[in-house]
């Protein structure tokens, strides 16, 4: 009799007594449909951080503003903003430090998430289908979201690398953004890697927020018609509005002259 | 009108058991008329092939007439073959012209180990409803028909998930092997009615779970309805996901009384 597969045993809160259960959430994070939540968490976290992140940016296009008394970067005044959020609340930069903590726990879950039910779907088709699929609903996005989600990550690190901690950012000066946003951008290929890389966001996005409706249980006949146009409309303007900025940059639009 | 088609190439996986590699054999259907169904067709060449003393191809049917869940194949990359909606029983060779080359190959999962050529053990499914697919019911002389009044809309969509014939081509044409669309049809038709309500919350966590332990996981691709020869749509899954979530919380709460 030939054997079928099995990986091991139900978690069964229905069936376990109270002594012999995990804490909730590692319970729940054990079930694939647990991670797919854990997923889609995740990835509603990375979208409003994306969204507000992109929308904060376009400051950039205000250019010079009077501030206290002095002409001065109005983006530069956003990221001055950022470090005194909450204060006197809490103590200089804590509130930032707080949101950073909370992202960074986001892609640590979404990237463990994506890794570990990636490999229970290769080990449920061992043995792939040796002649050609013909996928009918399928498209690009869904079925490249690992490679887009990598593209991504390779380019957060970068990202950091050159206009957070200044490494790859040529006379990086803290807290003058709108120089080293200029610095930065107008390089070729760097700028080049930007466009690529929010492309490979929207791609990303373009998936994963239609996505996210169905891994919550978001469904409803009232706003299912509405799923997909959310999540194009999210993908266009995080795509347009990040795309902005190193052509603005190679464009000339944004461009840094020192303020006495 | 009766067509006959000529000259079609058929690509067959042939596979002696589970455990055994197996490879796709060719054979040429010089004539056949098109309203031969797809299963027909085979069975010709069978005939055929046992006249030559050969080994006949094993493939799964039974009804044929699209209620049973028993047929399957892969034809040309999609499951059930071209026609949406539609088992491969009931798949007509008027849906091919003269010349094709059709590629016939077996579900491929980890959980439907290919018991011989076409054919899968999907017993796994059998698991799952095992772990909750039924209501727990009176015994005794059968109730009055309405006994329950149901609200229209409800039934219809009870009604709806109630058609999956649990053939497995959800399985078969998800790129991840994910059993959602099956385990969601079975949980959905049971959660949604009066009579499902007593073992909604431990069907949701048993029949998931059971799942969990033997497929891939769902990303939403929608491969698994464009496939389904009852056009179960992936609502279901959105539907099962819910009453996932509210299962761990409500079985939890009710155990900790105990
Ligand atoms: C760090 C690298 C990343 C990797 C490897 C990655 C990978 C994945 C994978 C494999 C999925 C599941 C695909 C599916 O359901 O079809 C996914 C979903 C998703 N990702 Fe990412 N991702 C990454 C980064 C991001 C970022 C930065 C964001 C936000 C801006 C994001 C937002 C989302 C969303 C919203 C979903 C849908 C969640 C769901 O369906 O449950 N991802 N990601
Ligand atoms: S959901 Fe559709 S494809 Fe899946 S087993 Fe049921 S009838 Fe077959
Ligand atoms: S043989 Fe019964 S559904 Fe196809």
């Amino acid at each position: 009799m030939s054997q079928t597969f099995q990986r091991g045993p139900v978690t069964g809160t229905a069936v376990k007594k109270r002594s012999r259960r995990k804490p909730f959430l590692v319970d729940y994070y054990s079930t694939a449909v647990g991670k797919k939540y854990v997923m889609a968490i995740t990835g509603i976290i990375g979208v409003a951080f994306i969204i507000g992140h992109m929308v904060g940016n376009l400051k950039a296009y205000l250019g010079v503003i009077e501030h206290n008394g002095e002409q001065v970067y109005d983006i530069d005044v956003y990221g001055e903003f950022l470090r005194e959020l909450l204060v006197p609340i809490l103590p200089h930069g804590y509130a930032l430090w707080g949101l950073r903590l909370l992202l960074i726990g986001a892609v640590v879950l979404h990237l463990h998430a994506a890794w570990s039910l990636t490999m229970l779907n290769r080990n449920a088709r061992p043995v792939k289908y040796q002649g050609a699929r013909d996928y009918q609903i399928a498209n690009f996005a869904s079925r490249t979201m690992r490679w887009s989600g990598v593209l991504v990550l390779v380019f957060i690190a970068w990202h950091l690398a050159d206009l957070t901690w200044g490494w790859l950012n040529p006379g990086f000066e803290y807290g003058a953004i709108y120089r080293n946003l200029d610095a930065s951008l107008s390089r070729i290929p760097v700028a080049a890697l930007y466009i690529a890389a929010n492309i490979a966001l929207g791609i990303h996005l373009f998936h994963g927020v239609w996505s996210l409706f169905q891994s919550m249980g978001w469904n409803n006949p009232r706003f299912n018609r509405w799923r997909k146009g959310i999540a194009t409309g999210i993908a266009a303007a995080v795509v347009v509005g990040n795309v902005s900025f190193p052509i603005m940059t190679l464009a000339g639009v944004i461009s840094f002259q020192p303020l006495s | 009108m009766t067509n006959t088609l000529k000259n079609l190439t058929l690509k067959v996986w042939r596979q002696d058991g589970p455990n055994t590699s197996g490879s796709f054999e060719t054979h040429t259907i010089e004539e056949i008329t098109d309203e031969a169904s797809f299963l027909e067709m085979i069975d010709i060449l069978n005939e055929r092939l046992i006249e030559d003393g050969e080994e006949a191809i094993v493939f799964d049917h039974d009804c044929r007439e699209g209620i049973c869940g028993t047929c399957s194949l892969m034809i040309n990359g999609q499951a059930h073959g071209p026609e949406r909606g539609t088992a491969t029983c009931q798949l007509h060779m008027r849906k091919f012209s003269s010349g094709d080359t059709i590629v016939i190959e077996p579900w491929r999962a980890s959980a439907f180990p290919i018991i011989r050529d076409l054919m899968v053990d999907r017993s796994s499914f059998d698991r799952i409803v095992e772990a909750g697919g039924y209501i727990t019911a009176a015994t005794g002389g059968a109730p009055d028909a309405n006994l329950i009044p149901v609200p229209k809309p409800v039934s219809d969509a009870a009604m709806d998930a109630a058609q999956c014939i649990g053939c497995g081509a959800c399985v078969a044409a998800c790129p991840n092997g994910a059993a959602n669309l099956f385990t969601a049809a079975k949980i959905t038709h049971l959660n949604l009615l009066p009579q499902g309500q007593a073992e909604r919350y431990s069907r949701a966590e048993d029949m998931v779970e059971t799942m969990d332990s033997y497929f891939g996981s769902c990303t939403n691709h929608g491969e698994c309805e464009a496939a389904c020869p009852k056009e179960i749509s992936i609502d279901v899954i959105a539907l099962m996901n819910a009453d996932y979530r509210k299962a761990k919380v409500q079985n939890r709460k009710q155990l900790s009384r105990t």
